[in-house]
């Protein structure tokens, strides 16, 4: 049962999915606040920008994300500082496109959860003498929290289901950027019934898993926050 | 906090589609009190002085100063030594009862931190201590959130209708907690409200606002005796405050006898000590006048006045007198045909019929007040 060709998709997949969700909230949770918060009249186009990959076919992603990643694009450049000749069809090169591909994911339920909450907590840290460094972190975070939740959950889960950027990016190398989508396709190209059923299952069962956690997590966070 | 200290504050300019241009200046002791309709611009005031609201002018507290425009001032919200309480608690939903409270504690200085048992003892919250926010009743929520601000240590204790958000038994509940503060905290606080009862209840001076302008400053005595003034825009609202001071309690009819100015004033058992002083609340309907001290009547309170002035409303069958007892004021509201056929003028001497009176306990000007 423990078939290196079925193991090593799955351990990349969740290793991409795992860094690639990091640092999503870590990108996203300050696009969020700041969509949320600001009066900028170019909001709404910043905000058209992040949810592009909402829309646009992968393969128009991926293949601009080729160029920006290979060794002409800038990708190249900074690869070029690690010794790298570029960052296409590499590890760090599919972080960089889950990322940019799962944003609107994680931003959404961010942006929302910050809406939420409107002014007034963030004026009463203020009037508790806390600044707004301060506040973010002792009051807006917290408060935000099933958002937060729901977005890495989201991230994850859509990292883990990508396969038109990859292929675009990636490629296949077997323990480098051959993750689970791309090696169910391998296998049903190559007629390997028996691994693509075992990869694919686990995969609906997996989704069907994060849907419901997700949904008894809202619930039980909702339910908390209710003032 | 030393006593000469004012609040001044001068504010002009526009929110949202709302011209406000008010200045007032007024002690730093006690409450202050404004008052106005909704809508008015006081919320707005008091929203500036906090630093929550920015429109054009200065506002200081003594030597400091909070913003002043010209000279490109403005202290952020977190760096003055304000407390805020808001119409509704806004407590920190993720945090406990004490969570919220130590979010205060622990970013006011240490001398706030000794005071946590004694603030939370003040507005009786020990037992709410380890509760979450939302098992709390609208008045415990409340109480925490006044407690939250004391932690702060401020120096001045901003509240922007603090109960309007509640029913009528738990302002009741309420009320006692906020008329200890100045006294027992020595914290000055600005109040902001559109209920006539609550300013007669809690306020030692009042600045009423309506349409972004100050109409009117002064005492709560001053404002209320102003017979030119109807607070809360209607007649049933007119009403004088005075002091009194309970002379003794005659047990077999329930009643207790108030010194008010020389004369005597019997009200409804209170409850209250010998020697206390008490605000009273008059209200112009409750007081009637008659030329001859009337014999064998049901209204207890007849006390000799004098009228100093009478306005008559030509638009309504309705006019007021201004009548003297002593150093006090009373407004009677009367009808101008009665008026007319008793010939009341200025200077003359009458009775004053008192129907009723609401009182509490809270003595004018806390100790050390300068106003």
């Amino acid at each position: 049962m423990i078939d290196p060709a079925l193991w090593s998709p799955i351990r990349l997949t969740l290793e991409l999915a795992t860094v690639s969700t990091l640092a999503l909230l870590v990108i996203g949770t300050p696009i969020a606040w700041w969509l949320a918060r600001s009066r900028a009249p170019w909001k709404d186009a910043v905000a058209a920008i992040v949810a592009l990959p909402l829309v646009l076919p992968p393969t128009v992603l991926g293949f601009y994300l080729l160029i920006a990643l290979g060794p002409n694009g800038p990708g190249g450049v900074i690869g070029g500082l690690f010794g790298l000749r570029s960052l296409a069809f590499t590890f760090e090169g599919l972080v960089i496109g889950s990322v940019i591909y799962s944003l609107p994911f994680v931003v959404q339920p961010i942006r929302n959860a910050f809406a939420a909450f409107g002014d007034r907590p963030l004026e009463v840290a203020a009037t508790l003498r806390a600044g707004p460094w301060d506040a973010f972190w002792s009051v807006a975070l917290p408060l935000a929290r099933p958002g937060l939740v729901t977005g890495a959950v989201l991230g994850f889960a859509h990292t883990v289901g990508e396969f038109g950027v990859v292929l675009m990016i990636g490629g296949n190398i077997p323990g480098e950027t051959r993750v689970l989508s791309v090696a169910i396709y391998d296998f049903v190209e190559t007629l390997q019934w028996r691994e693509a059923h075992l990869l694919s299952a686990g995969l609906v069962v997996f989704a069907f898993l994060v849907i419901l956690s997700m949904m008894l997590v809202e619930k039980r966070l909702g339910r908390r926050s209710g003032l | 906090m030393s006593g000469g200290d004012r609040l001044s504050v001068a504010l002009s300019g526009r929110v949202g589609g709302f011209a406000l241009d008010a200045a007032f200046a007024a002690p730093v002791s006690g409450v202050t009190v404004l008052f106005g309709p909704s809508g008015s611009g006081k919320t707005t005031i008091l929203r500036a002085i906090a630093g929550l609201a920015r429109i054009g002018g200065r506002v200081a507290m003594g030597p400091e100063i909070w913003q002043d425009d010209e000279r490109g001032t403005f202290v952020k919200p977190h760096r003055r030594p304000i407390g805020t309480v808001f119409q509704e608690a806004s407590l920190f939903p993720h945090l406990s009862v004490r969570g919220n409270l130590d979010f205060a504690a622990k970013r006011a200085g240490p001398r706030a931190r000794e005071e946590f048992d004694a603030i939370v003892a003040l507005l009786g919250i020990t037992p709410l201590l380890p509760r979450s926010p939302a098992a709390l009743s609208g008045g415990e929520r409340q109480r925490v959130a006044v407690g939250r601000a004391l932690l702060t240590a401020p120096r001045l204790l901003l509240m922007d209708e603090p109960l309007s958000a509640l029913d009528r038994a738990t302002r009741q509940e309420i009320l006692p907690y906020l008329e200890r503060l100045p006294e027992e905290r020595g914290i000055p606080i600005v109040y902001v409200t559109h209920d006539v009862a609550e300013v007669a209840r809690l306020g030692d001076r009042v600045v009423v606002i309506d349409g972004g302008r100050v109409q009117a400053t002064g005492s709560v005595e001053e404002v209320f005796e102003d017979v030119d003034l109807h607070l809360g825009g209607e007649r049933a609202e007119d009403s004088v405050v005075v002091g009194a001071q309970v002379v003794r309690t005659d047990a077999a009819f329930g009643m207790t006898r108030l010194d008010l100015a020389g004369q005597i004033l019997s009200v409804p058992f209170s409850g209250l000590a010998d020697g206390s002083e008490v605000r009273l609340r008059i209200r112009a309907r409750d007081v009637s006048v008659a030329l001859d001290r009337p014999k064998a009547i049901s209204v207890r309170n007849v006390l000799s006045a004098t009228v100093e002035r009478i306005v008559a409303d030509p638009d309504t069958a309705f006019a007021e007198a201004l009548l003297s007892v002593g150093p006090v004021r009373l407004r009677a509201q009367l009808t101008r045909e009665a008026v007319a056929e008793l010939g009341l003028a200025p200077g003359q001497d009458v009775f004053a019929l008192v129907k009723s009176v609401s009182f509490d306990q809270r003595p004018f000007a806390p100790p050390g007040a300068s106003g």
